[in-house]
């Protein structure tokens, strides 16, 4: 047998082919890594901390131009910048979307002060020092007088030093991972306070008390989850253990066996992108079950439940602000509208509407500040509140995030998701997580 | 080490030896079709990742065309098309790829591999425009849903034993093919020594695009198989690529025999590692040992003298 598989030989030459294999081996490992930290619902992020200095009073500078170049002209125009190519655009495509349906909505009632807005499309290209160049393109060149956009929190620590130093405004419509309070950014999305904690709160009240956190190897999910012990601690909950497993990874079995060994009540899950494929899968083939074993992910959403099977996902809880059911008089508008104007078989999910929203707290800020000034603007969206498709949100001053209620899902069999909880009214943002007691002891970045 | 702490149970053992026996079977489905086009042809495919992908988004497609007529998702018949299908799919496009750029490349590493590069990037572009950015989702045979349970406490999932069995048909039909067949044998030749094979009269030219699309259509047949246990998106050819490559290298480029020790061995270790560490430090030991080894036998697991 030997001599026949000798045949298989070449011509020997394999040190240098071996180093040309390792690099290569070593730049794909690092671009799908990128990749796959991107392609997810949840942000990544470095945690390198903004301190940034608390909000500045709306005090108007001398310096601030006289009038916001952006209206002197017929139209008002603002900058959307996502990543409409590259990993990104999987998320990222269908927030502009929702954020270019409600600037034409806006428009088609008049408009902002009397002009119509005109929004300047920019591809970040899932790049995040493109981000930073485009945002400075769209401020300088452009001269808008707001952008909304970024996914990732990456993208949005690399345009935050733009925003500041040209003293422009963002609006972000994703959850991410707290700590940060920008006075040039406006945070349309979940902070921890707003998620993670009242979701580790309903296990808690639902009895499941053992917790076994899962999640992808990166900064976000450990933020999470050195918050999450904090809190189990604090409330009474045990630890069943803690797993990471590389972004992009495949394999669960060996995850599973030690789940199964640690037999917990109930996991928490901040997997990211292709791996909550992989992990539902054969989590349902290892013989678990979402009534046994319920499942709590804090990155999945309609449109990722399509992609990992619905029969695999079936019954297990997620955590957001909206979904697609929320029943509210204005979430059945905002769907029709949504499914008209892009395709019946598109879903909306949380960061699309806040994309969505953003918009509508920007112009109803500018209208208050009659102006479209960064700093009016600034000073006049303090405790502005609007009826969103997930209910009334309204914009903190002190943090400048929105304050939101937190929605627990159950994922039913025709892949949407059912609200099985919700805080009664809208949660205070708390990036910082000062009003936990129990959050003092963690590490302040 | 805590894991171990009180011993493994038989049950954990059983469990982690059908672990490990799985995921090395799952090494091999995709890394026998690069131990065609790297290990035989000496061509570094990097769009290898992207005919499984081919292949993931073929059964993807049958599934959505045929699984009416053939008695809904789960039947799993569709399903069972489709993995020969994904052979052809692939095979023909990596035919095509040999034939339109690969074959200018010949001799030229660093050509072929960022040529291959961007062909797996044009791919994954392609695949994006046809199917959309999001996941797609294949519906598995229903027959293949949970697991077979010898006793209590031992859970062998069926998608897992029916991948391992795949990988055994793949090896044999390799074997029987490459020992067993004519056109085979003029594989071996041209790959031994393609100037006397040449001078023989074989077609060497002609040999070169089959091997590569043989190896492409092993790419599309574990694109289809995996399609049970993974994700089926646009990268998805990323997630295994690596491994892919770790698996030949380490058997010893151009060994079959070699390849499949290889994976079986990392298969192996690496869940072994993982449950006593965690799943990230358990893939750097992982490579780190495939380093080390390297380092001691730099043509692989099964070394063959060269003259």
């Amino acid at each position: 047998m030997r001599q026949v598989f000798q045949l298989f030989s070449y011509v020997q030459k394999s040190s240098r082919l071996a180093g040309l294999v390792c690099l290569t081996l070593l730049a794909t490992l690092v671009l799908a890594a990128c990749g796959d930290s991107t392609a997810t619902t949840a942000p990544s992020a470095t945690t390198a901390a903004v301190t940034t200095a608390s909000i500045t009073s709306a005090v108007t500078s001398a310096a601030t131009v006289a009038g916001s170049p952006a209206a002197t002209s017929g139209t008002i125009k603002v900058g959307i910048l996502h990543s409409l190519s590259g990993t990104m655009a999987i998320s990222e495509v269908s927030v502009k979307d929702a954020t270019m349906m409600a600037i034409d909505e806006i428009n088609a009632r008049g408009g902002v002060l009397g002009k119509k807005i005109e929004a300047v499309v920019e591809d970040g290209a899932s790049d995040w020092p493109t981000f930073a160049e485009k945002a400075k393109k769209l401020i300088q060149q452009d001269k808008v007088a707001v952008v909304f956009g970024c996914w990732t929190s990456a993208s949005r620590k690399s345009v935050l030093p733009v925003f500041e130093s040209l003293k422009s405004l963002l609006f972000y419509p994703v959850q991410y991972e707290g700590l940060e309070q920008s006075p040039n950014i406006f945070y349309t999305g979940a902070t921890t306070n707003q998620q993670i904690i009242p979701a580790v709160d309903y296990l808690l009240s639902q009895g499941k008390k053992k917790i076994y956190l899962l999640g992808s190897d990166y900064v976000f999910p450990r933020t999470a989850n050195t918050i999450i012990k904090a809190q189990l601690k604090a409330k009474g909950g045990t630890l069943a253990g803690e797993e990471y497993t590389p972004l992009g990874a495949t394999e669960y079995s060996t995850v599973l066996s030690k789940i199964k060994a640690a037999a917990p009540d109930a996991i928490f899950n901040t997997l990211n992108g292709d791996s909550n494929v992989a992990f539902f899968k054969q989590y349902k083939d290892a013989g678990f079950t979402a009534d046994k074993l319920p499942v709590l992910s804090v990155s999945v959403a309609e449109d990722e439940v399509r992609g990992i099977g619905i029969d695999n996902i079936v019954g297990q809880l997620t955590a957001w602000n909206y979904y697609q059911t929320t029943e509210t008089p204005e979430n059945t508008k905002f769907v029709a509208a949504y499914k008209a104007k892009y395709g019946d078989k598109r879903v909306t999910d949380d960061p699309i509407e806040a994309g969505y929203f953003g918009v509508y707290l920007w112009k109803l800020a500018v209208e208050k500040a009659g102006s479209t000034d960064v700093e009016k603007v600034k000073a006049a969206a303090k405790g502005i509140e609007f009826a969103a498709p997930e209910g009334t949100v309204k914009i903190d001053g002190d943090t400048q995030h929105t304050y939101k209620k937190v929605r627990i899902g159950k994922v039913r069999a025709d892949g949407l998701i059912d609200e099985v909880y919700s805080t009664p009214d809208p949660v205070k943002p708390d990036p910082y997580l000062k009003t936990y007691d129990w959050a003092a002891s963690l590490p302040k970045q | 080490m805590k894991v171990l702490k009180e011993g493994l149970t038989l049950d954990e053992l059983l469990t982690q030896a059908f672990n490990g026996l799985s995921l090395g079977s799952v090494l091999l489905l995709i890394s026998l079709g690069l131990a065609f086009s790297f290990g035989l042809m000496n061509v570094i495919n990097m769009a290898h990742g992207e005919f499984i992908m081919v292949g993931a988004y073929t059964t993807y497609l049958l599934q959505q065309i045929l699984s009416p007529a053939l008695g809904g998702d789960s039947s799993g018949l569709a399903f069972l098309i489709s993995i020969p299908v994904a052979f052809l799919v692939a095979g023909i496009l990596g035919f095509l790829l040999e034939n339109t750029l690969i074959r200018f490349l010949y001799g030229r590493p660093l050509d072929t591999l960022l040529a291959t590069w961007g062909v797996g990037l044009v791919l994954q572009q392609v695949a994006r425009s046809i199917f959309g950015a999001p996941n797609v989702q294949v519906v598995s045979p229903g027959w293949l849903n949970g697991g077979f349970s010898p006793y209590e406490g031992v859970n062998l999932p069926y998608k897992r034993l029916f991948i391992i069995g795949l990988v055994i048909i793949c090896v044999v039909a390799i074997y029987l093919y490459l020992y067993r067949s004519p056109a085979g044998r003029r594989m071996r030749a041209v790959m031994q020594n393609r100037e006397i094979a040449g001078t023989l009269g074989v077609a060497t030219r002609r040999v070169d695009g089959l091997t590569f699309a043989i190896g492409s259509g092993l790419a599309g047949v574990a694109g289809s198989a995996l399609t049970l246990i993974g994700p089926i998106g646009p990268t998805l050819g990323t997630n295994y690529i690596v491994d892919a490559f770790l698996v030949v290298v380490l058997g010893g480029v151009g060994r079959l025999p070699g390849t499949i020790f290889a994976a079986l061995l990392i298969g192996v270790f690496n869940t072994l590692l993982e449950l006593q560490t965690s799943a990230s430090i358990g893939k750097v030991l992982v490579f780190a040992l495939v380093i080390i080894f390297l380092q001691w036998k730099p043509r692989g697991l099964v070394a063959l003298r060269s003259r």
